[in-house]
């Protein structure tokens, strides 16, 4: 760079200040986000003035609250016509508030009210002391195994600070999918990401293994952060803004001159093709895509069963809406250096994820490899770029998170001494001692392993129908294999759970209260709605289909 | 509207199923007579729709058609021809007969029934482990798929009901096996899951490979109606390439191949069958197969006509193979479950081979062989079922003059056998007549090797009545006990059938006659021969 391009950006920075405008913000269209995150802070406040034994409820509630009064507003703006007719750009171009955004924002909260519910459980865990317990631990700052710990447990101690980090991180989400600068997503990233680190470490059994899978996954996010931060940076070089709109405009040619003191790298593809690059590692990385993917068995394994089960399918939700909002906003007029790596990737995904799924003998890693499989079903249909690409990915998240959430519910009810007994072989003969328990699972599984009558097949359908229309045939080819290969190992379970003979020390499955159950009854409705009926929400997802620019 | 006879054909068993699985634990034989009861109402309700269907009529009949995932182009759309009609009869008439068959077959075992609870530990709570309602629910969800299957017509709700159904069929295969095993209940088990794992996996595989071919469909013609894509085939208004074509066709192909089964896709039947008891082993091979071989007719010929006379040859060659090599490995069993399935798969390669010798006696051969070997096999396998759950074993070797002990079950295995070989008289003789005269015409080569296929066939049967009913009585045969009047009420409608029929054949070809004209004209639209004028 040049001392005078030097010299002039000091000179733009330093404009008078009367220059400023006060930003406009559209506070009702915003008001999902804004609910969310006031309860959140609401929430700290409980923690710090509420005394112990009223925080438990008092958190429920106002979590419950928020999230259902959160997509009251979605619906409300949804009705208003901001998903379709009045979509636009708000809070100064830092939102979208769109169809995508909005069926993102709704799929979010619906799928963070339900893993709220698994949060909320306290039935399962059957305590010496006589507490209510839930899954995680009674005081996070105690070291594992020491003296403290002991007396937190006896005093019935339990982090009722998970609630407001799930807030946290639901918001964080919210805003993901709908920033429509780099800058925006990157905040959205950090707020949604620290509060899962976090809760990953407070796992109130296996302590270490959960403390360990919580670092793991902070110094792969850190890094993987790290990349998308240095894209942005890349990226504004190349355009001189971070505003999605202002780089499409860019990429596209409309426009060559925005910041002048960038004349020396704007427009310098090298800059672009690198940025883009390092900005959608990043999001592979929340996607669990391969090769980005090594965190994501440890860390399902490792994180409490609920927290799990909403990361794989909220995370999910709010980085493949952040990757198509990038893919298709930012970067459409680079379809043609962008596509064959995303083939590529989408293809190892399926492969990788779904091959190496048949070696694993834990419950909770097997299902992490399975989310590895879906991200790459989900990506064939990223990567159609087709109007019914985004509303067949819409469709697919939708029903992924609830069988998801579900899936990792079940998995909570199974219990031995230990804890949960996540090991398979302690599985078989599930099918006798609990059918119902065993036949939820199956059904869980094979929506999974889209069978059809589930919202599986809907699902994955929906995503190789757009895909093989956007051209990308051999994707098809490749994910019908990869879910063959998926479906040895879901029906493997099955067998196991359902034709072996029971195990004597095998494990007992809690009775739920209404909370878990609820979660795994909304599951299955889900599951089997959008297997026999999914017109209705496929016809929602296609209105929701269109970016605003 | 007029009532929906069609959907209600489908409907009621799986309302039935639904009821039966709910039965409480305890009234076991509630369930059972419930799902007869179904079984048989299903039953009268397909003969209400091979009374309401008119042979001369429409080609596609009591139709009924609305919309249902418009995104995806699809329509619930039922209707049915000639073919269809014949095996929705075919299908509602064997299952009471299952369902009979397998009337103590779900029972819990004595002394292995649950393992014991642990003391205090709150698992089970309100359920409890259901074998027999399930068994039954799972028969009846069956019957519910496979009906429906025959009567759609539009491409993606048959899909959806043939990978639907492989479901159920998993769990009775797997979950309800043959007590009669040589090396204990620990391995009955392991080969049990393993035939049913097979079962799923190399129809599941199948089918995916079919899913593929199905989106591809989509993306060609921008719908799934079979009438309105066969019909902008016919027309011309909608346009193939040749190889898009042959690769649509070997997709859908490939699924129809692994269920019918063809060899070389063949290897999961004989596990299948031999450990699921014997009344699922003729649900899967005379009711759930007949699927692959009819959606041959109704899809791969309707939807790819190009493409199916370019891939005839190879087929032809498969299904002698497969005639053949299943007749020989038949005549080498040693376990008279295996013993039949072998024989089904030669007897499925009749099938394909009439289907694609593209001759009308070809195809109306084909049509009636899949009832009569329907037919045919419900009676020859039920009966092995009765013969084996006397002595407890499925060994051909452990058995020896039963006909000296119990004539009845002896007589009418003999019929049910010579219905398999075929014999002039008997139901299955009409069939193969047609489908070999209807290849000769055409594959004068093929049809003489396929002719070999009825003397093996002749060989494996009557070795098989030889070693088990005939010689010197073993004394574990001894006490053996006659069919009692259960076991006859099923088997003897069965005999009476494959005579009736076997006589008369004109009730089944006259109903099935215009539809394979019909599916002929689709195929011969392209090369006009001569049509050579079905066998009445």
């Amino acid at each position: 760079m040049s001392a005078s391009a030097v010299h002039s950006l000091w000179t733009t920075a330093a404009d008078p200040i009367s220059k400023i405008e006060a930003p406009k913000i559209e506070y009702g269209q915003l008001s999902p986000i804004l609910i969310v995150l006031g309860a959140a802070l609401v929430g700290i406040l409980v923690e710090a003035f509420a005394p112990r034994r009223v925080r438990y409820h008092a958190q429920l509630l106002l979590s419950a609250v928020a999230l259902c009064a959160a997509f009251a507003a979605i619906v409300a703006l949804a009705a208003d016509g901001y998903g379709t007719t009045k979509a636009h750009i708000a809070a100064m171009g830092a939102l979208a508030v769109d169809g995508p955004a909005l069926f993102l924002q709704g799929t979010i909260l619906l799928a963070g009210l339900v893993a709220l519910f698994t949060f909320a459980e306290r039935r399962l865990d059957p305590d010496p002391h006589g507490h209510r317990t839930d899954s995680f631990v009674a005081q996070a700052a105690a070291v594992p195994g020491s003296d403290s710990e002991k007396a937190a447990v006896r005093a019935g101690f339990t982090t009722t600070e998970v609630f407001p980090l799930l807030l946290f991180a639901v918001a964080g989400m919210l805003v993901f999918p709908a920033a429509n600068d780099l800058l925006t997503l990157f905040i959205a990233l950090e707020v949604f990401s620290l509060p899962l680190y976090l809760m990953c470490a407070l796992a109130r059994r296996k302590r270490l293994l959960s403390q360990e899978a919580a670092v793991k996954y902070f110094l792969l996010g850190a890094f993987a952060s790290a990349f998308t931060l240095f894209g942005i940076a890349l990226l504004y070089g190349y355009a001189g803004s971070v505003s999605y709109a202002t780089i499409a405009r860019v990429v596209d040619g409309t426009v060559t001159t925005v910041n002048p003191a960038l004349v020396d790298t704007m427009g310098n593809d090298a800059l672009l093709l690198i940025g883009a690059a390092m900005i959608v590692m990043g999001l592979l990385f929340k996607v669990g895509a391969v090769p980005f993917h090594m965190w994501t068995p440890d860390v399902y394994q490792g994180a409490p069963t609920p927290l799990t089960g909403f990361m794989a399918a909220a995370t999910k939700v709010a980085a493949f809406g952040a990757l198509l909002r990038l893919l298709y906003v930012v970067l459409p007029g680079l379809r043609w250096d962008w596509r064959p790596v995303m083939w590529a990737v989408a293809i190892i995904t399926m492969l990788g994820g779904a091959i190496v799924a048949i070696t694993q003998t834990d419950v909770k890693r097997l299902l992490a490899y399975s989310s590895i499989a879906h991200a790459g079903f989900i990506l064939a249909g990223v990567i159609a770029t087709t109007p019914d690409g985004v509303s067949s990915v819409l469709f697919y998240l939708a029903a992924y998170s609830f069988v998801t959430i579900g899936a990792f519910a079940v998995v909570t009810l199974v219990r031995d001494a230990g804890g949960e007994a996540t090991h398979l072989s302690k599985w078989a003969g599930l099918g006798r001692r609990s059918p119902l328990v065993a036949a939820v699972f199956a059904v869980f599984l094979l929506a999974f392993a889209g069978i059809p009558l589930t919202s599986g097949f809907a699902g994955k359908f929906a995503v190789f129908k757009a895909a093989a229309e956007g051209g990308a045939a051999p994707l098809v080819v490749v994910g019908v294999i990869s879910s063959a290969i998926a479906a040895f190992f879901y029906i493997r379970v099955i067998v196991l759970m359902f034709f072996s003979e029971p195990r004597q020390d095998g494990p007992t499955v809690a009775v739920p209260s209404l909370l878990t159950s609820t979660a795994i009854g909304v599951g299955v409705a889900v599951t089997l709605v959008l297997g026999v009926a999914p017109q209705y929400f496929l016809n929602l997802a296609n209105q929701a289909g269109i970016f605003v620019r | 509207m007029s009532f929906p006879l069609l959907t209600a054909t489908a409907v009621l068993p799986a309302l039935g199923a639904v009821a039966t699985a709910a039965v409480p634990a305890a009234r076991r034989t509630a369930a059972k007579w419930l799902a007869l009861l179904v079984s048989l109402g299903t039953l009268a309700l397909a003969v209400v729709v091979l009374v309401r269907f008119e042979p001369g009529g429409d080609r596609y009949q009591l139709t009924e058609s609305h919309s249902w995932i418009k995104e995806f182009g699809v329509r619930y759309e039922l209707g049915v021809d000639g073919i269809a009609v014949a095996l929705i009869a075919l299908t509602a008439l064997l299952i009471p007969f299952i369902v009979l068959a397998g009337w103590h077959d779900a029972d819990p075992a004595p002394g292995s029934g649950l393992p014991a609870q642990k003391e205090g530990a709150k698992e089970t709570g309100p359920y409890h482990w259901r074998p027999t309602q399930g068994f039954f629910a799972l028969i009846l969800a069956v019957e519910a798929m496979v009906i429906i299957s025959f009567e759609a017509t539009d491409v993606f709700l048959f899909y959806i009901f043939f990978e639907a159904m492989l479901i159920p069929m998993y769990f009775l295969i797997g979950g309800f096996g043959d007590r009669a095993h040589a090396h204990g209940e620990q391995v009955a088990s392991t080969q049990r899951s393993y035939a049913a794992v097979k079962f799923l996996l190399y129809n599941l595989v199948g089918g995916l490979i079919m899913l593929a071919a199905v989106i591809g469909l989509y993306v060609v013609a921008g719908n799934f109606s079979l009438q309105e894509i066969a019909q902008a085939r016919a027309d011309g208004s909608l346009h193939m390439a040749t190889s898009t074509e042959r690769w649509l066709f070997l997709g859908f192909f490939f699924a129809f191949a692994v269920k019918a089964p063809l060899w070389p896709l063949h290897t999961w039947l004989p596990n299948a069958m031999g450990e699921a008891t014997t009344p699922v082993a003729v649900l899967i091979t005379a009711v759930v197969d007949k699927v692959g071989t009819f959606a041959m007719l109704r899809f791969c010929l309707q939807l790819f006509p190009e493409a199916s006379k370019w891939a005839t040859p190879v087929i032809l060659v498969l299904s002698l193979i497969s005639i053949v090599y299943g007749a020989l490995l038949a005549v080498g069993q040693r376990d008279i479950k295996r013993l039949v399935a072998y024989a089904s798969i030669s007897h499925f390669g009749f099938i394909i081979m009439g289907i694609f010798a593209m001759t009308s006696q070809g195809q109306s051969g084909a049509t009636l062989y899949m009832v009569n070997h329907g037919i045919s096999t419900a009676a020859l396998m039920l009966v092995a079922g009765f013969l084996i759950s006397r002595r407890g074993s499925r060994l051909i070797a452990d058995y020896g003059g039963v006909q000296k002990v119990a004539p009845l079950l002896a007589g009418t295995f003999l019929i049910g056998g010579l219905a398999t070989l075929s014999l002039p008289g008997l139901a299955p003789f009409v069939s193969e007549f047609l489908v070999l005269v209807g290849t000769f015409e055409r594959y004068p080569v093929i049809g003489i090797v396929a002719t070999f296929g009825i003397v093996l066939a002749a060989l494996y049967t009557l070795v098989l009545y030889q070693r088990t009913m005939t010689g010197p009585v073993k004394p574990e045969v001894s006490a053996m006990p006659d069919l009692r009047p259960r076991e006859l009420a099923v088997v003897a409608p069965l005999v009476v059938l494959l005579i009736f029929l076997g006589v008369y054949p004109k009730p089944v070809t006259d109903i099935v006659n215009p539809a394979v004209r019909s599916t002929l004209s689709d195929v011969h639209k392209k090369d006009p021969q001569p049509e050579v004028e079905a066998a009445k």
